[in-house]
């Protein structure tokens, strides 16, 4: 399995961002997408995990094959840890959710409702998410935030044992991760020229 | 897709959900129009229907905005369109919980409503099949409307406003029904009319629903 990215071009709100991205994944790859703010590697993402079309270019992989985590964790607060771990489980047909418990260190607050949690606590809960989904790609937008130091270590530690079982990762983020095999592509030289002066909206076409 | 049906209906009646909000809002509806038009049962009698009927639309209105706009809020929605399941399967659900959370009590509610505006006894029957069978249209409808407004703040005004001219043909021929069924007269046709309405619009409303909400999530 391969993610081929070619020549892809993706726009927010109607104006073109990035355009001409290449970039390819094999399987035990991580990629991490750097950048100064706003210049577009959230629209990547998206455009990549298939929530939104890309203007031009493939991404050359099914959706069917990501897990996409944004910067909202889609955790229910009126919920425990376990069953909001246990729907996406059941959504996702894997329906296994003790590993993803452990790997995030999470046993022990799961029967806590989801909105006693800590920041932290929440984004763990939202990345070990990840783990349960069993798809091959993750695409991760800022993993980290609101993470200490130990929970990022944790987080390395999972994308790692993702990427030995022959997954693949694709991320933004700016720091650190610990993750040395992982390659890292800046997306600033890649800004889109001229904003496009066809604004008409085909969305409704 | 069973686990999604089962977390909305979960959400909706642990605290806060709202699940009891359209049901008290029926309830006030149907204790204060007595206030309003007077104690006179043969008038009460003559609109119970129609006030019964409106009540029930209105309190599935009150919530029909919460049916994406949770969801979107915590990012939820993002996460549901990346997952196997198809949208259209999803708007079909979140209709579903809706009309389980809303629908279904408004209309084992109703009977004991129509109590209090005294509807004659032969009304009884018909008020609650044609409930039964008008609020699932009410929840798809709803949920179109919903899905066109997700991601738009406050956007319940606007909700309401598209939603409303859409509920008025269930409401012609709901109200029907129960009117008919009121005064003892045939109720078939009308019964017939608001069984095609609520069947087409399960049928076809999820394609549209699940266009719109591809639309708004990019």
């Amino acid at each position: 399995m391969e993610l081929n990215v070619t020549g892809l071009s993706v726009a927010r709100g109607g104006i073109p961002v990035l355009e001409g991205l290449d970039f390819a994944l094999r399987a035990g790859e991580a990629l991490i997408l750097r950048g100064p703010n706003g210049v577009g590697k959230t629209t990547v993402l998206r455009t990549v995990a298939g929530l939104q079309p890309p203007l031009a270019g493939t991404v050359g992989l099914e959706r069917e094959a990501m897990a996409y985590a944004g910067h909202a964790d889609g955790i229910k607060s009126t919920l425990t840890v376990r069953e909001n771990l246990e729907f996406w489980a059941d959504v996702f047909g894997t329906g296994e959710i003790d590993a993803a418990l452990a790997a995030f260190d999470l046993a022990a607050l799961s029967d806590r409702a989801a909105g006693a949690l800590s920041a932290g606590q929440k984004r763990r809960l939202g990345l070990a998410r990840m783990v349960v989904t069993g798809r091959p790609v993750w695409v991760l937008d800022e993993p980290t935030v609101s993470l200490d130091t130990a929970a990022v270590a944790l987080f390395a530690q999972a994308v790692r044992a993702h990427l030995a079982g022959g997954g693949m990762a694709l991320m933004a983020t700016h720091i650190d991760l610990g993750l040395a095999e992982a390659r890292v592509l800046d997306v600033a030289p890649y800004r889109a020229k001229a904003p496009a002066h066809d604004d008409f909206d085909g969305s409704f076409l | 897709m069973r686990a999604l049906l089962l977390r909305d209906i979960r959400l909706a009646v642990r605290a806060g959900g709202g699940f009891g909000l359209g049901l008290a809002f029926f309830l006030i509806v149907v204790v204060l129009v007595p206030f309003g038009v007077g104690p006179d049962s043969g008038l009460l009698a003559v609109i119970a229907p129609g006030i019964l009927w409106l009540g029930a639309l209105l309190s599935c209105l009150l919530s029909l905005d919460r049916i994406f706009a949770l969801d979107w809020e915590d990012g939820s929605l993002d996460l549901l369109a990346t997952a196997p399941l198809p949208m259209e399967a999803l708007v079909s659900l979140k209709a579903l919980a809706h009309w389980l959370t809303t629908g279904v009590p408004l209309v084992l509610a109703s009977p004991l409503f129509a109590l209090l505006l005294s509807l004659p006894l032969e009304g009884y029957l018909p008020l609650v099949i044609s409930l039964a069978l008008g609020t699932p249209a009410l929840s798809v409808i709803g949920t179109f409307g919903a899905a066109l407004t997700v991601g738009l703040k406050r956007g319940g005004l606007l909700l309401s406003l598209l939603v409303l001219p859409l509920y008025v043909p269930t409401l012609i021929f709901g109200a029907e029904v129960a009117r008919r069924g009121a005064e003892g007269l045939e109720t078939g046709v009308p019964l017939a009319m608001l069984a095609g309405i609520t069947f087409g619009a399960i049928a076809l409303l999820p394609f549209a629903s699940a266009a719109v909400l591809r639309v708004n999530l990019r």
